[in-house]
C-alpha cells in the first residue's frame, strides 16, 4: 500500500509531440482513482509512466516514499492489468498466476498456497491446469486479476481492463474489482475512456484531455460542478446541456427570457450549464421547449428538442406522461453552471 | 469455409491436370524410376542392364566410404543447423529491440538471402583463395595455413561457415516476425513479473518463438542436407578427393562421375526416405504439438 505523488510529471515523444502536459497530483493510500478521457488524451501514457513501461521525460513521480523514475517496472511493487489481458498463452493458468511470484524467488509451497486463495477467491479453482485459450474472456479477466492479487503489491494498474467484455459481463467484473479493492485496501489507478465506469468505481476522478489534466475530483464534484465544458459534456450520459446566454442589464439572457442572475461582468461570452434532470416540466415555467424526439428508456425518458435555437434535453421521470410538441419548464437557479465561452473554464458565482 | 460447386466433372479436372502434370512428370516419374534403377546393375556405356535385387542397398551399407560421408553429412547438418538457428535468433533478438533504422538493419540483414549458393560458395572459394583470401589470410595472422581443398578440416570448415552465412537471413526473417508478433503487453506484463531479460527471454519469449523454431528446424536440416549442393560443389571444385562432401553430393559424384547409375538409384532412394521421414515428423509431432491461442 502506498500513495502516489506526480510532481510536474511531463511525457515528451522522440517525435515532439507532447502527450502528458506537466501533471501534479497526488494519490492517497488505499484510495481507487480513475483516470478518464476520450482515446489519445494521454491517460493510458499516464498510468504507462506509474508502471514503468514509458519513461517519465520530465518531473518526478513518487510511490511510497521512492522516487522511482528511474527503477525497472518490475522493482516498483506494481501490478498491473491489461485491456487484453496479457496472459501467457503457453502457460496453464496456475502457472500464469505464479510467475510474477517464481522470478521473485518466493518459496514454492508458499506461490502453490497463495495462487490457491487468489483461485478461490476468483472463482478460477476448477481452472487452474487450463491454458489461457481453453477459458472465456471472463475467466481470462479474473486470471489476470489473480495474477496483480498474489504479487501483493503496493499499488494496483488498470488499463481499460473491461473494454474487452461484453456489456452484461462488464457490468459484474466492474462491481467485483471494486469489491476486491476494497477487501484488499490497495491503492489503485484505473484507466477508462467509459465515464459509467469512472462515476461508478472512483473514490476520485482525474478527467484529462488533450494531454491536460482537465479536473481532480470525487464522482459527484464531478458530476455536480465541472470544471470545464469539456468535463461537462464528457460526463454524464446524456451529457450536461450548455446553451449560450447573452449578458442584459438584469441578469442573463436565455432565448426569450432573462434569468435574474448578478454575475461578475468579465465581458467574456458565458455557456450556461445544466443536467438533463435538473431541467422542471412545469406548466407555468418560463422556458418552453419544442420537442422532437422521445426516448423511451423504462425507468425513465429523455425528450430531446430545441430551445430557440439550441438543442437541449431534458430527463423526465417513468411516471410523467409526455408528448412531442411545446413543454413549459423551469430551471432552478442554484443548480446552474457557468462557463466562459472562449475558454470554456467554469466561472463561479 | 466457402464451397465451390461444379455442374461439370470435367471443368476442375482441366484446371488442375497442367499442376498434377508437372507433378507427375518432374516428380513421380524420375523418382519411379531412381527405385526401379536401384536394383539395377546398369552398364556404364548403356548397353544394358542386370536385375541384382537389393544389391546396390547391400553394397551401399558395406561400403566404408560411403558410411564415413554419412557420418560427415550427420555433423554438417547438426552443426550447419544450430548455429544458423543461433546466430540468426541472436541477430533477430536485437535488430527487433532497434528503433533508429530499423528497416535499413533489416534489409541489410536479408541481403545474403538473395545470393545464389554456387554464388555463395564461389564467394568462399575467393575469401579462402589459397593465395590471396582475406579469410586465408586471416588464418596466417595465427601462423595458420588455411588450405581449401587440400586439407578435409579446412574445406570442411569452408563450407560449414559459408552454408551457415547463406541460410541466416532466412532464418533472420522468420525469427524476426515471429519475434513481432509476440503481443506487446505479454512482453509488457513480463516486464513487470521478471526483472531478469535473460529470464523473460527464456521464460516467456523462446517458448511463443518455439513453433517459428520447430518450422525452422525443420527446414534448416533440409536446406543442409540438400540444398547445400551448390555451395559443396563450388568448393571442392568437382574434385572431390579426399575432400569433404555430403549425401546427395555424393550421389552426383558416384551417378554422373562414376557412371554408377544404380548405386547412385539406390542413394537417392535413401535420401528420399530420408525427406519422408522428416516430413512425417513435421507433420505428426511439430504441427500438433506446438499450437497457442
Amino acid at each position: 500500500m502506498a500513495v502516489v505523488h506526480f510532481d510536474a510529471v511531463q511525457k515528451v515523444y522522440p517525435n515532439g509531440f507532447e502527450a502528458v502536459k506537466p501533471a501534479s497530483f497526488y494519490i492517497e493510500d488505499g484510495e481507487f482513482v480513475v483516470l478518464v478521457g476520450p482515446s489519445g488524451c494521454g491517460k493510458s501514457t499516464m498510468l504507462r509512466m506509474i508502471a514503468g513501461l514509458e519513461e517519465i521525460s520530465n518531473g518526478v513521480l513518487q510511490i511510497g516514499d521512492r522516487v522511482v523514475n528511474d527503477i525497472d517496472p518490475a522493482d516498483r511493487d506494481i501490478a498491473m492489468v491489461f485491456q487484453n489481458y496479457a496472459l501467457y498463452p503457453h502457460m496453464s493458468v496456475r502457472n500464469n498466476i505464479g510467475y510474477g511470484l517464481k522470478n521473485r524467488a518466493v518459496p514454492r509451497d508458499v506461490i502453490a498456497a497463495k495462487v490457491d486463495e487468489a483461485a478461490k477467491m476468483l472463482n478460477l479453482s476448477d481452472y487452474l491446469d487450463r491454458k489461457p485459450s481453453q477459458l472465456s474472456g471472463g475467466q481470462r479477466q479474473r486470471v489476470a486479476m489473480g495474477r496483480a492479487i498474489v504479487r501483493d503489491p503496493a499499488l494496483f494498474l488498470f488499463d481499460e481492463p473491461l473494454s474487452n467484455l461484453d456489456a452484461k459481463l462488464r457490468n459484474q467484473m466492474r462491481i467485483e474489482i471494486k469489491a476486491l479493492q476494497r477487501r484488499l485496501g490497495v491503492t489503485s489507478v484505473y484507466v477508462t475512456h467509459d465515464q459509467v465506469e469512472a462515476m461508478t468505481m472512483a473514490d476520485r476522478i482525474i478527467v484529462m484531455n488533450g494531454g491536460v489534466i482537465e479536473q481532480i475530483g470525487t464522482p459527484s464534484e464531478i458530476y455536480q460542478s465541472p470544471a470545464s465544458t469539456f468535463v461537462a459534456s464528457f460526463m454524464g450520459a446524456p451529457p450536461m446541456n450548455l446553451l449560450e446566454v447573452t449578458r442584459a442589464d438584469t441578469g442573463l439572457r436565455l432565448a426569450d427570457q432573462i434569468l435574474p442572475l448578478d454575475l461578475p461582468d468579465t465581458g467574456a461570452e458565458l455557456i450556461l450549464g445544466i443536467r438533463p434532470e435538473d431541467i422542471i416540466p412545469d406548466p407555468n415555467g418560463p422556458f418552453s421547449i419544442m420537442v422532437d424526439i422521445v426516448e423511451e428508456l423504462g425507468a425513465h425518458r429523455l425528450l430531446h428538442g430545441r430551445l430557440g435555437d439550441q438543442s437541449v434535453t431534458v430527463h423526465v421521470p417513468k411516471d410523467y406522461t409526455v408528448a412531442e410538441g411545446v413543454l413549459r419548464f423551469a430551471m432552478p437557479i442554484e443548480v446552474l453552471s457557468f462557463f466562459d465561452a472562449a475558454s470554456g473554464q467554469r466561472v463561479s458565482r | 469455409m466457402k464451397r465451390a460447386l461444379f455442374s461439370n466433372i470435367w471443368l476442375p479436372v482441366a484446371l488442375l491436370l497442367p499442376q498434377l502434370v508437372i507433378i507427375a512428370v518432374f516428380f513421380y516419374w524420375p523418382a519411379g524410376y531412381a527405385v526401379q534403377s536401384s536394383f539395377y546393375l546398369q552398364d556404364p556405356f548403356g548397353f544394358g542392364s542386370t536385375f541384382v535385387g537389393a544389391g546396390n542397398y547391400q553394397s551401399l551399407f558395406r561400403n566404408n566410404e560411403y558410411l564415413k560421408i554419412a557420418n560427415f553429412t550427420l555433423w554438417f547438418t547438426v552443426i550447419v543447423t544450430f548455429f544458423s538457428l543461433a546466430i540468426a535468433l541472436i541477430l533477430a533478438v536485437k535488430a527487433d529491440r532497434v528503433i533508429r533504422g530499423a528497416k535499413t538493419y533489416r534489409t541489410l540483414l536479408m541481403w545474403v538471402y538473395a545470393v545464389a549458393p554456387p554464388v555463395a560458395g564461389f564467394i568462399a572459394v575467393i575469401m579462402f583463395n589459397q593465395s590471396w583470401g582475406p579469410l586465408t589470410e586471416f588464418f596466417a595472422l595465427f601462423g595458420y595455413r588455411f588450405q581449401v581443398g587440400v586439407n578435409f578440416n579446412d574445406t570442411a570448415f569452408a563450407m560449414i561457415l559459408t552454408s551457415i552465412w547463406k541460410q541466416v537471413p532466412v532464418n533472420f526473417i522468420f525469427f524476426l516476425s515471429g519475434l513481432q508478433s509476440i503481443p506487446r503487453s505479454v512482453r509488457e506484463a513480463a516486464l513487470i513479473d521478471n526483472r531478469s531479460a535473460s529470464g523473460r527471454f527464456w521464460t516467456v519469449t523462446f517458448p511463443l518463438l518455439a513453433p517459428t523454431g520447430f518450422f525452422l528446424l525443420i527446414i534448416n536440416i533440409t536446406y543442409a542436407l540438400f540444398d547445400t549442393f551448390g555451395i559443396v560443389d563450388t568448393v571442392v571444385k568437382g574434385e572431390p578427393g579426399n575432400n569433404p562432401m555430403t549425401l546427395v553430393y555424393k550421389v552426383y559424384v558416384d551417378g554422373f562421375r562414376g557412371n554408377d547409375l544404380g548405386g547412385s538409384s539406390a542413394q537417392s532412394v535413401v535420401l528420399m526416405a530420408l525427406v519422408l521421414a522428416l516430413t512425417f515428423v513435421q507433420f505428426r509431432l511439430v504441427e500438433r504439438r506446438i499450437h497457442y491461442t
